[in-house]
């Protein structure tokens, strides 16, 4: 297992935003996490990558227990992550954007900026190093932040909504990549709303609702579970997708 | 280790000042909860109506409380306008901007009193500057005693005017919420530059309460500008129950801190303060977490 | 380049007012170079950076004063305790998550702090001050004429530009700038923002005790509203906002842009007090608003 969390809970207040959450994610392949907004996901996602100390429970990276971690800590140790509302370093061309990341493991600048230059070959940014972050689309946002967190060289990628805010046409531009970055050897957890992506890519997934979990299995197994239909995909939703994907 | 005949007149002395604090800060107060600026002029433009109520009675003899009618609708204007057509202008909204813009405002205003008014010391004569009134064993400066009860009646017009009045009720929202105010049709900025003119309506009465008692040189902004940070950082940005609280426990520790360490090194007690209280409770005694 | 063509100023020119001037300059810019690494680099703004000069200028004036040391041997000791005084605000502030206008007001805090402690202790002359002893002498840090300190001073700022220059160009440089950029992004790619902030700080106080150790051998005379006041502090903000902010080379053109502009005012109107100040605070205001990433800054590559 390259992700165990264990018992994860989280109150804000007198709110319980994540409640004995207990997932794993296997090596090498993509697992979804999904389940309606305002469910908890990203507040799992900082609680395992350290940005949110758990009221309880355990984390276990690699068989290592990093509970309570600092964010740049997790990721000197191979766990990167994606942020839902992209924050690129918006002063910095998009080639500076992803050295900063690739400096985690260069320590030469020609170094890093020439590992950026790869890494935004593979997500498809090479057209743009020169560009400033501030002036990319949101799609080549999107790229930028998954062509960050690649530069330094993960074990386990955590993607929020990756794909939030693309259009069709664009979705299919990333699903791809996403998937040549498993295939080159990362395990890849995602929080996903795009349900076409989550049946395409995924090799499993988990649903949560109201900050605990109420579903696990295949894409498939997940999205006719009646639990999950209530609680997350509505009727209209689970007809389609059993008849895309039966 | 002093016998009360020392603590004691020591104490309401600081009452006295910390009341004049309050009122500064509670303008400054106002200031930043609802237009979350950091103004650095405020003790530029205190200076500035030290500097308005000195002259009102130079030329024109007009006891300082009587210039209360001139000063508090002066500074009033001036902060409307100074806002509507300078730092409203110039912030961009932005964090940093806002911090520069007011503190080069403060730039602007030290010079030219320094080359409008030179940099001597200046204080004014009036009948009661050394009429002295007992309270207890203390013998206390009338003008103090007038500054704590005017202050404390300029600081409850402010909150009258926040609570029961339309103006306190659109201030409060445009504090809250400046989408949604927009949105139900108040002029956001109009009253922010109200909000910003009221904040320096109170510099205006602190002045006339203050200089009987005090002294005006171009510099003396400065020294204000921290105690009131203090203050307002003290009692919680936005609230105004902590800057009366604040304000007075201030004044008190100046002056106690005084008595122990002596008038300069009694400073530090402040900047001491105000360094545990942004370290360790951000939020200050009455504020919101942030 | 730029080192070669002003060194070659005290021979073209041996005027005392336009070396003055020169050195004023640079003097400047050395303080809006420290100020800028902190602020420009590091995007923490300091309204109290007077607080690493007066150490430095402290340092350097007690330790030959009091303690008989040699002027030069003072400079490593100011470098490091600007260091140590940059190291201590930043553990304290940054350990508490002080940003912004909070971070600002601290440091304007313990400038006055520190002012108030050097007005009140002996060491340091309390509010007498302290003199350098004229002692002319290159040996001393102290020369008969202008165009030794001119190249003091051009030493001191090339040696900033060079630490700028390896900011814009090094792992912690670019860790740096992503801090100011986004700390939350920058700890999601292993920056370690504690660290980093810490090191700018300290870096920021070094360069900038510096500037109060040159001070002290240039005026000969310290005293606590010289070294630890609002003055300072607002003189090294000045140059780099209106330079460029993060700039290379905005503190150096803004501290230029600033003496001609203070050389200009007094020409008009005579020496009358205060004004090229007000003049100062105006032009603050007036960048902030059109311009806020001043003359470089508008011509960045868009």
């Amino acid at each position: 297992m390259m992700l165990q969390a264990e018992k994860l809970s989280v109150r804000f207040g007198g709110l319980a935003a994540v409640d004995e959450v207990s997932l794993a994610v296997p090596a090498g392949k993509i697992v979804a996490l999904i389940g309606p907004n305002g469910a908890g996901k990203t507040t799992v996602f900082n609680l395992i990558s350290g940005f949110i100390r758990p009221d309880q429970g355990r984390v276990l990276f690699d068989g290592r227990d990093i509970t309570g971690i600092s964010p740049h800590e997790a990721c000197r140790l191979g766990m990167a992550r994606t942020f839902q509302i992209v924050q690129p370093f918006g002063a910095q061309s998009v080639r500076e954007n992803i050295a900063v990341g690739a400096h985690l493991r260069h320590r030469s600048r020609a170094e890093a900026l020439r590992a950026a230059e790869a890494v935004a070959q593979r997500v498809g940014l090479a057209a743009q190093l020169g560009k400033l972050a501030a002036n990319l689309t949101v799609a080549g946002r999107k790229r930028l932040e998954l062509a960050r967190a690649l530069a330094t060289q993960p074990k386990l990628l955590l993607l929020d909504e990756v794909l939030a805010g693309l259009n069709p046409r664009e979705i299919d531009e990333v699903l791809p990549v996403i998937r040549g970055i498993r295939d080159g050897g990362v395990t890849v957890l995602m929080v996903e709303h795009v349900l076409r992506a989550v049946m395409n890519l995924s090799d499993e997934a988990w649903v949560l609702s109201n900050g605990r979990l109420i579903a696990h299995g295949t894409p498939r197994e997940v999205t006719s579970d009646p639990a999950v239909v209530e609680a997350y995909l509505g009727q209209g939703t689970a007809a389609r997708m059993k008849a895309t994907y039966a | 280790m002093f016998e009360l005949s020392i603590l004691w007149p020591a104490f309401l002395n600081g009452l006295t000042t910390g009341a004049v604090y309050a009122l500064i800060a509670l303008g400054l107060t106002l200031i930043y909860g609802v237009l979350h600026i950091i103004n650095f002029a405020h003790g530029a433009a205190l200076m500035m109506a030290l500097y308005g109520v000195y002259y009102l009675q130079k030329s024109l003899g007009l006891d300082p409380y009587v210039s209360l009618l001139v000063m508090v609708p002066a500074m009033f204007a001036a902060g409307y306008l100074a806002y509507r057509y300078v730092i409203g202008v110039a912030s961009h909204g932005r964090d940093e901007n806002i911090l520069l813009v007011t503190l080069g405002v403060a730039i602007v205003l030290e010079n030219l009193a320094l080359f409008l008014f030179k940099s001597d010391t200046r204080t004014i004569d009036t009948a009661y500057t050394f009429t002295t009134i007992p309270i207890g064993t203390a013998m206390i400066a009338l003008p103090k005693i007038v500054a704590f009860f005017g202050a404390a009646a300029a600081a409850a017009i402010l909150l009258l005017i926040m609570r029961a009045t339309d103006l306190g009720r659109a201030i409060r929202a445009c504090a809250r919420e400046r989408q949604g105010a927009r949105l139900v049709g108040i002029d956001v900025e109009h009253v922010f530059a109200m909000s910003f003119g009221i904040g320096l309506g109170c510099l205006g009465a602190a002045a006339c309460f203050l200089l009987p008692a005090y002294y005006v040189n171009p510099g003396v902004g400065n020294g204000f500008v921290l105690i009131a940070f203090t203050i307002v950082v003290l009692g919680g940005m936005g609230s105004f129950a902590g800057a009366l609280v604040g304000g007075l426990l201030i004044g008190v520790v100046e002056s106690l801190g005084g008595l122990w360490l002596g008038e300069s090194l009694g400073q530090i007690g402040i900047f001491l303060i105000f360094i545990a209280v942004l370290l360790f409770r951000p939020q200050g005694l009455f504020g919101a977490r942030a | 380049m730029f080192g070669i063509a002003v060194a070659l100023l005290p021979a073209v020119s041996s005027s005392g007012v336009v070396l003055n001037t020169a050195i004023m300059m640079l003097y400047t810019a050395l303080l809006g170079l420290a100020w800028n690494i902190l602020a420009g680099f590091g995007g923490q703004f300091s309204f109290g950076h007077a607080v690493f000069f007066g150490t430095g200028a402290y340092a350097a004036a007690v330790l030959q004063a009091k303690l008989g040391w040699n002027a030069w041997a003072t400079l490593p000791a100011a470098l490091a305790l600007g260091a140590a005084v940059g190291a201590f605000i930043g553990a304290l502030s940054f350990r508490y998550g002080l940003r912004g206008s909070y971070f600002a007001l601290v440091t304007l805090a313990f400038a006055e702090l520190f002012r108030i402690l050097a007005n009140n202790v002996d060491f340091t002359g309390a509010g007498v001050g302290i003199m350098v002893k004229l002692d002319a002498g290159a040996e001393n840090f102290q020369f008969s004429t202008k165009a030794g300190y001119l190249y003091v001073v051009l030493a001191f700022v090339l040696a900033a530009l060079l630490v700028c220059w390896w900011l814009k160009n090094s792992r912690y440089g670019a860790w740096l700038q992503a801090v100011r950029d986004n700390e939350d992004s920058a700890k999601a790619v292993g920056v370690n923002v504690f660290r980093v902030k810490l090191g700018a700080i300290a870096l920021s106080g070094a360069l900038m005790a510096a500037g109060g150790v040159f001070y002290a051998q240039y005026f000969q005379y310290v005293d606590p509203g010289l070294a630890y006041g609002p003055g300072v502090s607002i003189e090294a903000l000045l140059g780099p906002i209106i330079g460029g902010l993060g700039t290379l080379w905005g503190p150096v053109l803004g501290a230029v842009l600033l003496q001609l502009l203070g050389e200009g005012t007094r020409g008009l109107f005579e020496n009358a007090p205060g004004l090229s100040l007000m003049v100062y605070g105006a032009l603050l205001v007036l960048m902030v608003t059109f311009m806020p990433s001043g003359v470089l800054g508008a011509f960045r590559r868009r």
